[in-house]
This record gives C-alpha cells, structure tokens and sequence, in this order.
C-alpha cells in the first residue's frame, strides 16, 4: 500500500501533442481513484505514466516515499489489468499468474502457494490448468486479476478492464472489484470512460478532458457540484440540463420568467439536474413535453421550456404524457456556469 | 442433384489426372530400380515390378561411388540433412532475431534497416556467387558445413514474415510483460518464441525444402566427395559410371527417390501447423 503522488505530471509526445497538460494531486493510502473522461482525455496516458509504460516528459512522480520517474514499471511495486486482458496465450491460467513471480525468482513452492490463493479468491481454483483461449471472458479478467494480486503490489493500476464485457458481467465484475480492493485494501487507480463505473466504484473520481484535469472529488461531489459544463455534461445519465439564460438585476430569467436569484447580468449557463425538476400541479413553469422514454423504474421526459431542449426524470408512479406540463423546480439544485469559459460561478 | 454429381467428377478427375502427372515419375523411377540395371538398359521403364528394390537399396545406401570412395548414399544423406537442418534453423533464429531487433527496439533507422534486408531478396546466391565463393574460399571454409550453410543463412523472406508476424502481436501483451519484469531477452524466449511456433513451423518447412535442394552452391563449395549432399551427389553418380558399364539405373533410382522422401516427410509431418502458420494467428 502506498500513498500516490503527481507533482505536475506533463505528458508531451514527440510530436508535439501534449496529451497530459501538468496535473497534481495526491492519492491516499487505500483509496480507489478513477479517471474518468471521454477517449482521448489523457487518462490512459496519465495512468500509463504511473505504470512506467510512458515516458514521464515533466513533473515528479512519487509512489511510496520513492521518486519513480525513470523506475522500471516491473520495479515500482505495481500490478495491472488491461482492457484486452494481455494474458499470455500460450501458457496456463497457473503460469499466466505465476509468470510474474517466477521473473522475480521467488522459490516455486511460494509461487504455487500464492497463485493458489488468488485463484481461491476469484474463484478460478477449477480453472488453472486451461489455456486463456479455453475461457470465458469473465474468467479471462478474473485471471488478469490474480495476475495483478499475487505479486502483492502497493498500487493497482486497471486500464478500461471491462470494456470487453458484455453489460450483465460488466456489473457483476465491477461489483467483484471493488470488493476486492476494499479485501486487500491496496491503493488503485482506475481508468474508465463509462460515468456509471466511475460513479459506483470510486472513493474519488477525477475527471479530465482534453488533457486536463476538470474536477477532483467523490462521487457525490461531481454528481451534485460539478465544476465545469463539462462534468455537468458528462457525469450522469440522463447528463444535467444546461440552458443559455440572461440575468437581469440579478434575477435569472427563461422565457421572461424569473426562475432564481443570481448576482450579476449578462448571460449564464443554467444547470439543473434532471431528476431537480418535479411535475408539480402547481409548479410555477410550464414545459412541453415531446417525448417520453419508457425505462421501467422511470422515465425520462424529452421537453421544451422557453425554446431549448430539456430532460426531465420521473419515477414509474408520476403518469406522463406528451403535452404541456407544469413544474417546479428544486431552488437549491440550480447550478451557474460562466458561458464562455464553461467553469462553475 | 445431377448435376453436382457431374461436377464432382469433373473436379475428381481434374485432380486425379494432376496427382497422377505428379506421381507418375516416381513410379517410373521405383519401377526402374526394381528392376536390374541390364533389363532397364535393354527395355526403359516398364509396366512389371521386379525385385531388385533390397539389392539395389543396399548399394544405394552403403556402396561408395566416385573416386574416393566417401560418398556413399548413407554420407550423402546424412550431409543433405545437416544442410537442410541448418539451414532452417539457422534463418529461422537469425530471421527472428533480426525481425525481433526491427520491431521491438528503438532503433534509429530500423526502417531503413529492415528495407536493406529486403532489398536483399533482389539479390539471390546466383547474383552474387563469385563474391560469396571468394569469402568462403578466403575464410577456408571449403568443404566444409559452415561453409555450405553459413553464406546462405541470412533470410530476408524469414525476417519479413517474422515481422509481420511480431507486429500483430498485441501491445497490450509486451506491456504486460514489462510490468511482470520480464526483460527483453525473457520476452524473446518466454512470449515471443512460443507464440510464434506456427510460424515457425511454416518457416522450417520452406527452409528446410530450400536448404535440402540447394544444388549450385554445394557445387560450387564441396569438391571433397564426403561433403556431397544427395542432390549434388546423384548427378555425380550417373556421369562417373557411364563409359563402357552399365549405368547404375537401380541405385541411382533409389537415391533419387531417397532425396525426394524427406521433403515429403516434412511437408506432411508439419502441414497442419504450416497453413496455420501462415493464415491465421492464436492470439
């Protein structure tokens, strides 16, 4: 286990492309940090650069009380699991997850013991004798696992393990995971692009884009205080409302209509939560509803209000149909984004 | 219903009457060493087997030919093996080799390096084979195994397929070797080499099918008779003895049939392993 630390970790590749603009922060003993953003965000390379598999171009990287910049990814004390699994097609599930210790020259009673452990763990104790081929992808992941925990690392590092996964093992796995790391308690750094494995496994979640950083936090903190348009945008699904609005005096207006109070004119991005805004009989704005999506426990109602486009989440009791609606709104649950450069006012 | 039926023999027949034009000189050669030399002489191939084969099998093999005396058949296959053995092993461990520094290295001009090594394949040994004679003249290599197998051994066809091959294998896996400590020359032997053992088998066939029927350079290289492989060795049989004896029709027959056997061996042998080799990738 080991406390993480980037001191304004820069990635620039050869030609120019800074995948990484300078990044800090600091990742605590035990905790489960996922990296969230869209493909081509960063957090690959960020993450490779933890590993070693990427050369660092600036900053510091500490894991433990060690600098590791120029460290050899098999000698800074981490195990990873890769998105395509990278399990050694030719040999068995025993020496796929022995591979690691056996370069280590650790006796081969200690190996046999220790993988037989791991696979007690993730259920794998029927399978050590078959090739990766003759396995399901469950399994296969389940192994790239054992892999990472016999070597008894101080952090884990997951590249997008579950993308390959059909939805239904996918939440099963990312159940087994986080499980196992709050077992084994060791420090793990996660790359996803998928929001609901971000929000459901993280201690804390940091989201990047374009290269950078747009928000550290736990999960609730993104969800419900997001500090960019982006995360707004990004972060849950159905992602939260943003509407152009105007301030006058100090009021917020949408279709001529006061919604709230906020310092300042000028124009504003509006965002509300789709789950904020409640039918209310006697809600005081009126919406027309275009369309309305069916998921079972609820529904998603496709709006107009004032001319743009709008989500609202409704449990399965509230009836809905296409047509105008009155609503209310949470006045607590409106956020205010500066127009220009999307960040939170 | 019909039809099909009719094209199936159509098809049948196409690749019966191909089999047959390909089977049929080796009949005619089995034919004609079961038979004595005299009967060849005085009547060509014929349609009756005789019993001759033992005989004429065991002059084949432990009967000296030649002036010296050194190469019997026995010496003549054993140095075909040597030469069609290392031949194939050696490209294929130098075309892995070299394959393996071009794609998984830094080099600064790999590229370039690999373009020079295929350029290579313009240049075949009869291009280039008074210089090469010279060198092994000149390392007095003559006559000897290195000599025949060393000045061919480097392969731009074994390289270029071996590259390919390495450059379909997932990054993903060098990755996680990296991070399971394995440096480069344990990723060579213990992921590199063990993925790619159906390409080596398709390479071992063609090398060794190449190295085996290699004739001008064993004739260029070995004038000792010991050192004659079986390709270079029967030609020198039938020449030396025609004059006022008869020709050894019966032992000459068998050797050939001899050389051709362990091609066949081989190709049958590794077959399977050799389309796989070459289409698709257990990855």
């Amino acid at each position: 286990m080991a406390q993480v630390t980037l001191n304004a970790l820069r990635k620039v590749y050869p030609n120019g492309f800074e995948a990484v603009k300078p990044a800090s922060f600091t990742i605590e003993e035990g905790e489960f940090v996922v990296l969230v953003g869209p493909s081509g965000c960063g957090k690959s390379t960020m993450l490779r650069m933890i590993a070693g598999l990427e050369e660092i171009t600036e900053g510091d990287l500490h894991i433990g009380d060690r600098v590791v910049n120029t460290v050899d990814p098999a000698d800074r004390d981490i195990a990873m699991v890769f998105q395509n699994y990278a399990l050694y097609p030719h040999m068995t599930v025993r020496k796929n997850i022995g591979y690691g210790l056996k370069n280590r020259k650790i006796a081969k009673d200690v190996i046999n013991q220790k993988v037989e452990e791991a696979a007690n763990l993730l259920n794998l104790n029927d399978y050590l004798d078959r090739k990766p081929s003759q396995l399901s992808g469950g399994q296969r992941q389940r192994v790239a696992m054992g892999r990472a925990i016999v070597r008894d690392p101080s952090l884990f590092l997951f590249d997008e393990p579950l993308s390959n996964l059909d939805a239904k093992l996918r939440n099963q796995m990312r159940i087994e995971i986080k499980a196992l790391q709050r077992r084994l308690g060791v420090t793990s750094v996660y790359v996803t692009h998928d929001q609901v494995e971000a929000m459901t496994m993280a201690d804390r979640i940091i989201v990047m884009n374009g290269g950078e950083i747009e928000q550290i936090g736990t999960p609730s903190e993104v969800y419900h205080s997001p500090a960019s348009t982006f995360v707004a945008s990004f972060m849950g699904a159905p992602p939260m409302n943003l509407l152009d609005v105007s301030r006058e005096n100090g009021a917020v207006m949408v279709g001529g209509q006061q919604v709230a109070e906020f310092t300042g004119s000028g124009s504003v991005t509006l965002g509300v939560r789709p789950e904020d805004i409640l039918p209310d009989a006697n809600g005081s704005f009126e919406i027309n509803v275009t369309l309305i999506e069916e998921l079972g426990a609820h529904r998603i109602l496709h709006a107009v209000w004032a001319g743009q486009p709008i989500m609202i989440s409704v449990t399965k009791d509230v009836a809905a149909e296409t047509g105008p609606l009155r609503v209310a709104i949470k006045p607590d649950a409106l956020k205010y984004f500066d127009p220009q450069t999307g960040r939170r006012l | 219903m019909k039809r099909i039926k009719f094209e199936t023999i159509v098809d049948h027949s196409i690749l019966i009457l191909g089999s047959l034009i390909m089977i049929l000189p080796v009949v005619m050669l089995l034919q004609m060493a079961s038979t004595t030399d005299l009967e060849t002489m005085r009547n060509g191939p014929g349609l009756v087997f005789g019993d001759q084969i033992p005989i004429n099998f065991e002059k084949a093999m432990f009967e000296a030919s030649g002036f010296s005396g050194e190469n019997t058949g026995l010496s003549m296959l054993y140095n075909s093996l040597i030469l069609g053995f290392g031949f194939a092993i050696g490209k294929i461990v130098i075309g892995m080799m070299a394959a393996y520094a071009i794609v998984y290295f830094r080099l600064k001009f790999a590229t370039m390096a690999f373009w020079i090594i295929f350029t290579t394949l313009l240049l075949p040994l009869e291009v280039r084979i008074l210089p090469s004679y010279e060198i092994v003249q000149k390392l007095g290599m003559l006559n000897t195994y290195q000599g025949l197998i060393i000045p061919l051994i480097a392969s731009a066809t074994a390289t270029f397929f071996f590259r390919q091959f390495f450059r379909s294998v997932p990054e993903e896996l060098i990755e996680a070797a990296r991070i399971d400590g394995a440096g480069p020359i344990k990723f060579f032997i213990d992921i590199l080499v063990p993925l790619s053992r159906t390409m080596i088998a398709a390479m071992f066939i063609i090398m060794f099918v190449y190295g085996w029927n290699q004739y001008l350079w064993p004739t260029m290289i070995t004038t000792d008779e010991g050192m004659f492989t079986l390709v270079r060795g029967i030609k020198q049989i039938t020449q030396t003895l025609e004059g006022t004896n008869l020709p050894e029709y019966g032992k000459s027959n068998i050797l050939q049939i001899i050389a051709i056997l362990p091609p066949v061996l081989i190709v049958i042998f590794f077959q399977s392993w050799f389309v796989k080799g070459l289409t698709e990738s257990d990855k």
